[in-house]
């Protein structure tokens, strides 16, 4: 007898931010029907800040997360910024936040690729499900295990001498910082400084080495053509913490460029779909069937101009090389992108532990108060959007967020298809490292599920009924 | 010379003046009671209970009871610190206290007695309620989520101010601050400078866009719980032995 329809369910996603699952369903041919990533955790945030101070929103919006709050705390803070009119921080503020950005960089991504990617790719993706975690690569690898501990400890330290602590601390303030960065701390973070930036160089060689060498192999894993976004200077240098939205095609046109940040909903619009609580931004020129883009590391160097450190420029031009100069649109490639981004990171923190500026005591400004502001930076994840309104009274009346991983909402899904698709296909008996493939194209992006969650209304309900062979006898579906 | 009065505190000789409370005396001799409606300067209240003790085995809250001769005062007992563990829990659940949030986050006295007494999380069931903030002051914010209706304001306001800028209304759980004006804190004569805001001892009587202005590591109750600074002998009190040394958050 053969078997009926099937639906596969990977739950929960692993080595990932959040709790989300994949189900996948197959035909009574085993072909893939339908691929998708859920988001089963819910955020309010939206809706809860209303009524608060607009003081309080950088400290306490950045509670979305513990692994890179900082992006939250400084995106509120840029477009609280914006409200109470401090159109240009001083050189103090500006460059101690952008510290504290490079540091949250340095240790998410160094986090990202060491504790939860490394063992894809260093063991494999068919590899004892027992062995592929961060244990085994501290018992194969530890020496690498043992640098990437080290990096994320001390982008961690970065944190805690410029916000107070490592996760969720007080640094930036409406206009901005609250401290300097005293000469002591300063030569505290000295003394590594050095050896951080050798090994962020040695991890650019490898995840290059890895990519290049198994190209064959990951080159179609979970990939597709897409437009991507990020924000750059107005010279089109990469940027991650001040700069205008720029997208470009598959190809490299550009679709938008020097967007202007505080009219964002100009550009970008979201769409809600019953079956998940992410939203779907698109960029409303192209509509929302085709107005998708990615964001993220492959994306900011698909989209920038140049690096403004001389490793990671060199490092992007290896990475630009391979395709010609035109965008990259191979998922596995954000791995390669990140530890460039990684690299850079370590460098501006050698830049900025070298700028007196950091010891200055000019840290507030304010100006002409407004009644809306929007924050946008790039987080370790993507570009990340805080829109926030106020009233008279100092008390927030709207919020908008759009966080990373909701732009890579749609990418994941197209990537999880892909991967059903390449691999699931008619095959009779799925192994785990076939469903492990799914997991790898959505670690590839690292999601942050749990900050993504921003659907309004009624929770949607989905209940299927299966007969004994898995078929879907009935289905029954409530709309938000 | 003025008479003094002796008794003793868990068993350590201390002088009082006459009509002086228990709480003043306990100052004084380096031994700590803890405390949330009870300031300097301030007439005693008796609201909060934490400072209850037992004088000659019965009930009293030191900052109202005046010290006797030769009365036998027990405070750092392991039943009377667990009524007061339970008193700042039953607080924490009865309002909305979010410290992660919260701009008076190591400058408060109730986050910092909670670290004091070990309350990473409290023991009873949230209440959640619904309070109202009354932001309609230019300079001065009222967050009711987090009062504790110790009238330290109210009492700040008329003694120290010579104003009359809020009372309570309200019964049991309604109970609330409410501003003396039918059109909230703007319809009064609060200024940012009161002594009525830098009397609230926790985050709910705010100046506005002070915010997070003080970074972590230089807020009041980094480095050192609650009631040290009175004590002679910290490293003794039992609720200080094994607790809070850590950063607020």
């Amino acid at each position: 007898m053969g078997k009926g329809a099937e639906r596969i369910v990977i739950e929960p996603v692993t080595r990932v931010e959040g709790h989300g699952k994949v189900t996948i369903l197959l035909d009574e041919q085993r072909q893939v029907q339908e691929a998708r990533l859920h988001i089963v955790e819910f955020r309010g945030f939206e809706r809860f800040i209303q009524g608060r101070p607009l003081w309080e929103i950088p400290v306490l919006v950045q509670r979305l997360c513990g692994i890179c709050p900082v992006s939250h705390h400084l995106c509120a803070a840029k477009a609280i910024d914006h409200i109470v009119g401090a159109d240009q921080l001083t050189a103090t503020a500006h460059k101690m936040r952008l510290l504290m950005h490079h540091g949250q960089f340095l240790q998410s991504h160094a986090l990202h690729f060491f504790h939860l990617c490394s063992p894809d790719l260093l063991f494999g993706f068919d590899a004892d499900v027992a062995k592929r975690n961060v244990i085994g690569i501290i018992g194969a690898h530890p020496e690498l295990a043992r640098q990437g501990v080290l990096l994320r400890k001390y982008g961690q330290e970065i944190i805690r001498a410029t916000a107070g602590k490592k996760i969720h601390g007080t640094g930036a303030i409406p206009g901005g910082i609250n401290k300097n960065l005293s000469l002591a701390e300063r030569d505290d973070l000295l003394t590594d400084l050095e050896q951080i930036v050798a090994w962020s160089r040695d991890v650019v060689t490898l995840a290059k080495d890895y990519t290049l060498e198994h190209l064959e192999e990951l080159a179609p894993l979970g990939s597709f053509d897409s437009s991507h976004m990020a924000i750059v200077r107005d010279d089109g240098a990469y940027d991650i913490y001040d700069g205008r939205l720029r997208a470009c095609s598959a190809e490299g046109e550009v679709i938008l460029d020097h967007a202007d940040n505080q009219t964002y909903h100009h550009v970008l619009a979201e769409e809600v779909r019953p079956w998940s609580y992410m939203k779907f931004p698109f960029i409303r020129e192209l509509g929302p069937r085709d107005g998708w883009y990615r964001v993220g590391p492959l994306a900011r160097l698909n989209v920038c101009d140049y690096f403004d450190t001389p490793l990671a420029e060199a490092a992007r031009k290896e990475f630009a090389a391979v395709t010609g100069g035109k965008p990259c649109n191979v998922t596995m490639a954000y791995h390669w992108a990140r530890m460039i981004e990684l690299l850079h990171s370590a460098e501006t923190i050698d830049q900025l532990l070298h700028d007196p500026d950091l010891q200055g005591n000019d840290l507030v400004v304010t100006g002409e108060r407004r009644l809306e502001g929007v924050g946008i930076i790039e987080a370790p994840r993507g570009t990340l959007f805080h829109h926030y309104r106020v009233n008279e009274d100092d008390q927030i009346t709207m919020c908008n967020l759009i966080v990373s991983t909701t732009s890579n909402n749609e990418p994941m899904n197209r990537a999880v298809k892909k991967v059903a698709m390449d691999h699931l296909n008619g095959v009779e008996t799925i192994t785990e490292g076939m469903l492990n493939r799914v997991e790898v194209a959505i670690r590839a992006y690292d999601p942050c599920l749990s900050c993504a969650t921003h659907a309004m209304g009624q929770m949607p309900l989905v209940v299927e009924l299966h007969d004994a062979d898995g078929a879907v006898l009935d289905k029954r579906v409530r709309d938000a | 010379m003025e008479q003094t009065l002796e008794f003793t505190i868990d068993g350590l000789p201390v002088t009082a003046a006459p009509g002086e409370t228990i709480m003043a005396a306990a100052d004084a001799a380096g031994i700590y009671i803890p405390r949330l409606c009870a300031m300097k300067g301030l007439s005693p209240f008796g609201a909060c209970r934490l400072c209850t003790v037992l004088v000659d085995g019965r009930s009293q809250s030191a900052c109202t009871q005046p010290a006797a001769a030769g009365m036998v005062v027990e405070n750092d007992t392991e039943q009377l610190q667990g009524f007061r563990k339970n008193l700042i829990d039953m607080l924490f659940v009865e309002g909305n206290h979010f410290c992660m949030a919260c701009e008076k986050s190591g400058n408060c006295e109730l986050q910092a007695l909670a670290y004091r007494f070990g309350i990473l999380a409290p023991k009873y069931q949230y209440q959640f309620p619904q309070r109202e903030i009354d932001a309609s002051h230019p300079d001065v914010l009222l967050d009711r989520n987090r009062c504790i209706l110790c009238a330290r304001c109210v009492r700040a306001s008329q003694e120290l101010d010579g104003k009359e800028i809020a009372g309570f209304v309200g019964r049991g759980g309604e109970k609330h601050l409410a501003a003396s004006s039918g059109c909230g804190f703007v319809g009064t004569d609060v200024a940012a400078d009161d002594a009525a805001l830098a009397a609230c001892p926790v985050g709910a009587l705010l100046r506005k866009r002070v915010g997070f202005s003080t970074p972590i590591g230089q807020r009041k109750y980094d480095h050192q719980p609650i009631g040290c600074e009175k004590e002679l002998r910290p490293e003794k009190s039992s609720t200080t032995s094994d607790v809070q040394k850590g950063v607020a958050s």
